[in-house]
């Protein structure tokens, strides 16, 4: 049963805003302590590009209504111009934070300009078909980006498609080796740098769902036919939706190569775009905090727990899974499992479909 | 010589791709799900037919068999344990519980047969017809064309004619319509799966005899490329998931024979991208129009 | 006696902008389609439909079931393209515009089968059909600077402000799904209005209307005519809400008119009871 009335936005963006602070206060506290195991602490970051992917796939999952299956081709773009940025400041002098800043931004903006010329073509398309799309253009992205070379010399970047030799001059070095991706990579990004992220991507969403596009973008998911009757642009504020989605999503993977010793496209296939998807149909469409707490637990859990289980971990993982969903959705489900746990109150939750 | 062979070459290929395209278009047309599980199964049956013929050294006969008996029943638990009870939710759940299900088989293989790559054997022999010159088409190629074929014309027959075929249709268009004229959606549902599973433990047989190496993400990307091909013809539709196979494989081996070995996959999709563009609901599929 | 002008060398009526020329309200017509016709395939979906509605004029479309009237909606607000035919809205040419561009034009529309933004609340929809009135950039918005909140808040006034009209103030907060019928209907012409139209169509606004409902609807539509002085263009089954507020009406029966003119006329035209009760009906 959806819930009959609307409440007001503001106050769970509020909290959300406030889970987030606490969450990063306290892994802060723990980490600066000491405390944290290392095998946990190099998991933070990727976490916390995880996080911002699936909140920017859910802007285009939960927000605009339409199915991407190739969300990670948009990390690819930014994780490796990001870092190609950053690799080729790496004697500029400039601090390392204002190589972080330049990275994402770099990233970004160049993830959102793949997202436009993805998006013109896909979202022309429906339902199904636009899925696809999205997917041939993510593994279009990625073959791409395993055959690129991109080296630097004092003459400034080269770059080369197909062929390695990309002529460089003298004290040139490599960034981007084609198959072989980007390796020995400064790790630049940090934890702090994750959550600043986390924090921008949720004031943009927020605010702009709670904005007259924002409302144009949910109003074209709830039927474009009435949406354009009332003057929405639809082919306009789709594709700002997606744009915006696929900057994040670029600064995402900007943030996740940075916190890697090496880099290839390979990482950025079609299964990292489901594991995303993943993150964000369980965590509630349109629910941004469903989204990082699920990104959260699915990410850390394989990695960590789950290790207990070793060679099982996977495989538990995929009944896991399975089971959330069949829980979540199946009345049916639900009831057996009210029968076989009596003890237990029922494990309904209220779906919270709505931004 | 070598573009009749290149041509021959791709039409196998594509016809490996044509017959996993088939099962994915039943089931799209049928429960409205993409099934994802769809190209592990695959996988599943090219180990269960190895095993029939390598590891018990019976006859392939046999191992097809085996593969077709194993997969049926595997694609009709996996529907009635993880996709009945969401028969009535949105596509998006069922399309992250098909993924659950993918993983789990992929785990699963690998557990049970480890992730070193096997040799599959050559069960349709290694001679071939000779067409004079240097142009011999290998008894494998001749098989797979052949079954695949043979597989959609059936197929269309079956759908066209018999009473059950013709029921199917019915529950594709309109499931509450269908029940209500007496039609068990259940066992419909079931027996689609049950046909789109052993379509693809057919193709996971033609796709090691052509592919030998076999590891348990053997059925990935032919799963997901296939896919693409359904799309490509138009999904639902059985002609196009035959044609879009047959043209995305000519297309794949054209591309890396002429153009690029690296880009190969790239251009598939390209191409792709260019025919939903300019036909947005496939090659052969129905105009969606919505009643304003 | 019609009014006479000076065409080609000889006096020649000015044509009439109401529906029935002896009503004209001697204002411009908001709305003139000549010889308006579409197809489908081989089937003559609408032809050579001659209509025009005055400024502040309550008309009626009427016909049997399948006679092509929400198809003529649908040509006005170019969900589909006209295959012959103009159409003139406050005199200027509709040819090639977008559903989105008639919109801002001034047509807004309700539908057959209703089409809210179901997931969103009441006044969000609403909201949404004040979009083009916006005073703020997408950026502005995401950075809420004054703008953003000046807007917003006029939004929302606005917003109460149409819902007062049906009384639906207090269901602000409901998600627009779960509204009962009625209040769906009567939430997607608040929507349509929000939009600021010169020309409300209205397709089947009484559909699963109980009579009591069917009636303050009715006074209604009268009262949005004369609060906003609008054009209402309505398609309707009911024949007494049809007569009780239309001050023409348009027949159609297989996409082509076969009678206009005012309630009595209608009610006695013997093409129309044929149309709808056969030729034995008729005798």
């Amino acid at each position: 049963m959806k819930r009959l009335i609307i409440r007001k936005k503001s106050r769970k963006n509020f909290i959300t805003y406030g889970i987030v602070l606490v969450a990063y206060i306290a892994l802060m506290a723990v980490v600066s302590a000491g405390a944290m195991p290392s095998a946990l602490q190099g998991l933070l970051v990727p976490m916390c590009a995880y996080i911002i992917a699936a909140l920017s796939l859910n802007l285009t999952v939960g927000v605009l209504g339409e199915l991407s299956l190739g969300h990670a081709g948009f990390m690819s773009v930014g994780a490796f111009t990001g870092c190609t940025a950053a690799m080729a400041l790496a004697d500029s002098g400039l601090p390392v934070w204002g190589r972080m800043i330049v990275a994402v931004v770099v990233g970004s903006l160049l993830a959102a300009a793949a997202g436009v010329i993805v998006g013109v073509p896909v979202l022309r398309l429906q339902g199904d078909y636009l899925a696809i799309v999205t997917l041939a253009f993510g593994e279009i992205i990625k073959t791409v980006v395993t055959n690129l070379y991109i080296g630097i010399d004092p003459n400034g970047l080269r770059f080369g498609f197909l062929k390695p030799d990309i002529g460089l001059g003298k004290g040139g070095r490599m960034i981007v080796n084609g198959p072989n991706g980007i390796s020995g990579i400064t790790k630049i990004s940090s934890l702090t740098a994750g959550f600043i992220i986390i924090m921008l991507c949720l004031v943009i969403i927020f605010n702009l769902v709670d904005s007259h596009s924002g409302r144009a973008i949910m109003a074209l998911r709830d039927n474009r036919i009435a949406a354009e009757s009332v003057g929405i642009n639809a082919t306009k504020y789709k594709l700002m939706a997606f744009v915006i989605s696929a900057a994040m999503a670029g600064a995402a993977g900007a943030l996740y190569a940075l916190s890697q010793n090496t880099v290839t496209a390979n990482k950025f296939d079609f299964n990292t775009s489901i594991l995303i998807l993943v993150f964000v149909v369980l965590g509630g469409l349109g629910n941004m905090l469903g989204s990082i707490v699920a990104a959260t637990v699915l990410y850390i859990l394989p990695e960590t727990w789950l290790r207990q289980f070793s060679d099982y971990r996977m495989l538990i993982y995929a009944v896991v899974l399975i089971l959330m969903m069949l829980i979540t959705n199946s009345s049916k489900v639900r009831m057996l499992l009210a029968k076989l746990l009596p003890h237990k109150k029922s494990a309904e939750k209220e779906g919270e479909a709505d931004a | 010589m070598s573009f009749i062979n290149n041509l021959i070459n791709g039409i196998s290929l594509g016809s490996v791709y044509a017959i996993i395209a088939l099962g994915y278009t039943m089931v799209y047309g049928i429960a409205k799900m993409l099934n994802f599980a769809h190209g592990d199964i695959i996988m599943v049956g090219a180990y269960i037919c190895f095993f029939v013929c390598s590891g018990a050294g019976l006859s392939p006969i046999l191992g097809i068999l085996a593969a077709v008996l194993v997969c049926t029943v595997l694609g009709i638990v996996i529907e009635q344990l993880a996709y009945k009870p969401l028969r009535q939710v949105t596509s998006l759940a069922v399309l992250i519980t098909a993924i659950g299900v993918s993983y789990f088989l992929q785990n699963a293989a690998q557990l049970l047969w480890t992730s070193n790559p096997r040799i599959f054997p050559a069960i349709f022999g290694n001679g071939g017809v000779q067409l004079g010159g240097d142009l011999t088409i290998p008894y494998k190629t001749l098989v797979t064309i052949g079954a695949c074929v043979i597989i959609m014309v059936a197929l269309i027959l079956f759908t066209g004619k018999t009473r059950t075929g013709k029921a199917m249709r019915a529950c594709s268009e309109d499931k509450d319509a269908a029940q209500l004229m007496g039609i068990n959606i259940n066992s419909t549902i079931s027996l689609t799966f049950a046909i789109g599973s052993a379509l693809a433990a057919i193709a996971g047989v033609l796709l090691c005899a052509a592919y030998p190496k076999l590891i348990p993400t053997t059925g990935s990307m032919p799963g997901i490329k296939a896919f693409t091909a359904a799309v490509f013809g138009g999904i639902g539709s059985i002609p196009g998931a035959f044609l879009g196979g047959i043209l995305l494989g000519v297309i794949e081996i054209f591309s890396s024979a002429y153009l690029s070995t690296e880009l190969a996959n790239a251009i598939v999709f390209l191409v792709l991208i260019v025919i939903l563009l300019v036909k947005p609901t496939g090659l052969l599929g129905k105009k969606i129009s919505e009643k304003v | 006696m019609p009014e006479l002008k000076f065409e080609k060398g000889k006096m020649v009526p000015v044509p009439s902008h109401s529906i029935i020329p002896e009503r004209d309200l001697g204002h411009a017509p908001v709305l003139e389609c000549s010889h308006l016709g579409v197809d489908f395939g081989g089937l003559r979906a609408v032809n050579d439909f001659n209509f025009t509605i005055g400024k502040t004029e309550i008309a009626g479309l009427i016909g049997p079931n399948g006679a092509g009237k929400t198809t003529v909606f649908n040509l006005l607000t170019k969900v589909y393209n006209p295959t012959r035919g103009t159409i003139l809205l406050n005199g200027m040419d509709t040819h090639g515009k977008t559903t989105v561009q008639i919109n801002k034009m001034g047509i807004a529309r309700t539908f057959q089968n209703i089409r809210l933004f179901s997931n969103l609340s009441v006044e969000d929809n609403v909201k949404i059909g004040l979009h083009n009135q916006k005073k703020y950039s997408t950026i502005e918005g995401i950075l809420r600077l004054p703008s953003y909140w000046k807007t917003e808040k006029e939004a929302h006034e606005r917003a109460m402000e149409l819902l007062s009209i049906f009384n639906m103030e207090y269901m602000a907060n409901w998600r627009a799904g779960n509204l009962p019928y009625g209040a769906q209907r009567r939430l997607e012409i608040v929507r349509a209005l929000a939009t600021d139209p010169c020309l409300l169509l209205l397709d089947e606004p009484a559909a699963g209307m109980n009579p009591a409902e069917t009636a303050e609807l009715m006074e209604n539509i009268v009262k949005i005519r004369d609060k906003f002085q609008i054009a209402v263009l309505l398609i309707e089954h009911d024949m007494k809400l049809v007569m009780g507020i239309c001050e023409g009406i348009c027949v159609l029966n297989f996409g082509e008119v076969i009678a206009k003119g005012t309630a009595e006329d209608i009610r006695s035209n013997p093409t129309v009871i044929e149309a709808y009760l056969g030729k034995r009906g008729a005798e």
